[in-house]
């Protein structure tokens, strides 16, 4: 197992499978809100939905009603576990915020692969990050 | 490295003015953290973007309500953004009942909070002007850019909910725009043709816009060479510029009050007649097609720009779907002086309190004329208008013909 530090957006403990973008993700216009599959084309996680995910993207842009549509997709049950940045921008931020989904930044997501298992202790900042593929802690 | 918050804040973080303030005093924590912000600052008024129901969905409007009946109240002067409807006559705009139910919830969960729903992009003609260096927390990208710009107050482009945030606890983060050393100009643009009217501001908008999107950062732009300007052309400009460059602040020499603060920065860009052809040929996608919608007040009308189309109406009929949008106080103030009377009397329609970028009317009309660059831009992406920029007086000319 490794543990990445990093900062607190919003707090909150969670543990769940990883979904790694290495793209940025746009909530408003690229994730529908009503199934929570990315539906943005040519997007790395299109047709692949985010919903009980550890979602794990390099930083979020497009529209600020996209803190609204985390929001929706929170009230629907189709929200991430939890969010993990490399930098967090104001717009997850507010959907995380208003969503009470933990998040964290500022931690080097290539140190995360798909399909880890991972252990989140948001108000610490901490990630613990356990490689089930190879068994291997 | 944190914030530090005064008494009166941390007591709004624990919960002690109710769960909407600790909402809203969370949302603003995280935003000064993620900035770099040592502390809050006091704000004057606050501008609220997200009211249309149509982008705020149903979670939208339970979070509002949920704001509202979790003891939300605004503590400074606080206005809102177009709705999706005209709140007063929305049926003679073709929208649904259910919307307009839904859309009546959301101006009353503002209402609740005390906020004032003037329902305009222009602010700042509808009794909510800020001062020169005055700490402001506005979203609505076009009124961002005209009151750091034209008026010298100090915003960032806030979101919607960090502003309704900023409303509810009369702060925000100090960071951005609200320091000194962000509102220097970083790179000049030399305009080297004279424009004129709001159709070729909106093309510099977008002339100027794309070229910043291309720099790595993001610096203030400085403009030269514009002589004169009006309101108007000021207003087109900056939702322009805006939409195309996500610029918040820029300087126009001799013409907006910081810009004597400047030297023109060394680095500089020249805006050819060539350049704003391209950009404005740019955003025409429904050159030579058959109009079926026209409409003018991209930011919203001024009432010397309803005037004027008053007379170019006078004694005529419009031949195709017309919208007229502007805000409410300036629309009464119109009724006043006879100029509505006219302006319907010809068969156009008065769309108060909202617009045709954030109406419900995707796909309701093929192709769209209009004078204002921004809402090519969203009439196109957003709502799959073809479109066609004019100057004003023609816009108006082709719903004439």
């Amino acid at each position: 197992m490794k543990t990445l530090q990093g900062r607190k957006i919003f707090g909150g403990q969670v543990q769940g499978l990883a979904l790694v973008s290495s793209m940025g993700i746009s909530f408003y216009g690229g994730v529908d809100p009503t199934t929570g599959v990315v539906v943005e084309k040519g997007h790395c996680l299109e047709g692949i939905s985010v919903a009980g995910t550890v979602l794990i993207f390099p930083t979020g842009k497009g529209s600020t009603v996209g803190s609204y549509t985390l929001y929706r997709l929170k009230k629907a049950g189709l929200a991430p576990l939890a969010i993990i940045n490399r930098d967090c921008e104001p717009i997850t931020a507010v959907g995380c915020i208003i969503s009470e989904i933990p998040c964290i930044d500022q931690v080097d997501i290539n140190e995360i692969g798909p399909g880890m298992q991972i252990e989140l202790d948001a108000d610490a900042g901490m990630i613990h990050v356990l490689d089930i593929q190879s068994g291997q802690g | 490295m944190g914030m530090d918050l005064n008494p009166i804040e941390q007591d709004m973080l624990a919960g002690g003015q109710g769960s909407a303030t600790k909402k809203a005093m969370q949302i603003l924590l995280a935003l000064g953290t993620i900035y770099g912000a040592r502390r809050m600052i006091p704000v004057h008024s606050v501008q609220i973007a997200g009211v249309s129901y149509e982008n705020l969905g149903e979670a939208g409007l339970e979070f509002l309500s949920e704001m509202a009946d979790g003891g939300g109240r605004a503590r400074v002067k606080t206005t809102l953004n177009p709705a999706g409807m005209d709140i007063e006559n929305w049926r003679s705009l073709g929208i649904s009942a259910e919307f307009a139910d839904k859309q009546q919830r959301v101006i009353e969960a503002f209402t609740r909070m005390g906020v004032i729903p003037t329902c305009t992009c222009t602010p700042y003609v509808a009794g909510n002007l800020p001062e020169f260096g005055q700490s402001i927390a506005w979203a609505e990208s076009s009124a961002v850019c005209y009151a750091n710009s034209v008026i010298g107050a100090r915003t960032n482009r806030e979101g919607g909910p960090s502003a309704l945030a900023a409303a509810l606890t009369g702060v925000t983060p100090e960071y951005g725009f609200h320091l000194e050393t962000n509102r220097k100009p970083g790179i000049t643009f030399k305009i080297e043709s004279k424009i004129q009217h709001t159709h070729e501001f909106g093309a510099l908008g977008k002339a100027i816009g794309t070229k910043l999107e291309k720099l790595d950062t993001k610096p203030v732009p400085y403009l030269t060479g514009i002589t004169g300007v009006t309101l108007e052309e000021l207003k087109s400009f900056c939702a322009s510029l805006a939409t195309y460059g996500g610029a918040a602040m820029f300087h126009m020499q001799g013409i907006t009050p910081e810009a004597s603060q400047f030297q023109a920065p060394v680095e500089t860009i020249a805006i050819s007649q060539s350049d704003l052809d391209q950009a404005m040929q740019s955003m025409e996608s429904g050159k030579g097609e058959e109009v079926d919608f026209i409409s003018l007040g991209c930011p919203h009308l001024t009432l010397a720009e309803i005037g004027h189309i008053a007379v170019l109406l006078e004694g005529k009929k419009v031949t195709k779907t017309f919208w007229i949008t502007t805000s409410r106080p300036v629309k009464r103030e119109a009724d006043r002086l006879g100029y509505s009377q006219v302006i319907e009397s010809a068969g156009a329609t008065f769309a108060t309190d909202t617009c045709c970028v954030v109406a419900p009317i995707v796909g309701r009309f093929k192709v769209l004329v209009t004078d204002s660059a921004k809402a090519c831009y969203y009439a196109s992406a957003r709502n799959k208008f073809k479109v066609v920029i004019k100057p004003f007086d023609q816009v108006v000319a082709e719903a004439l013909k």
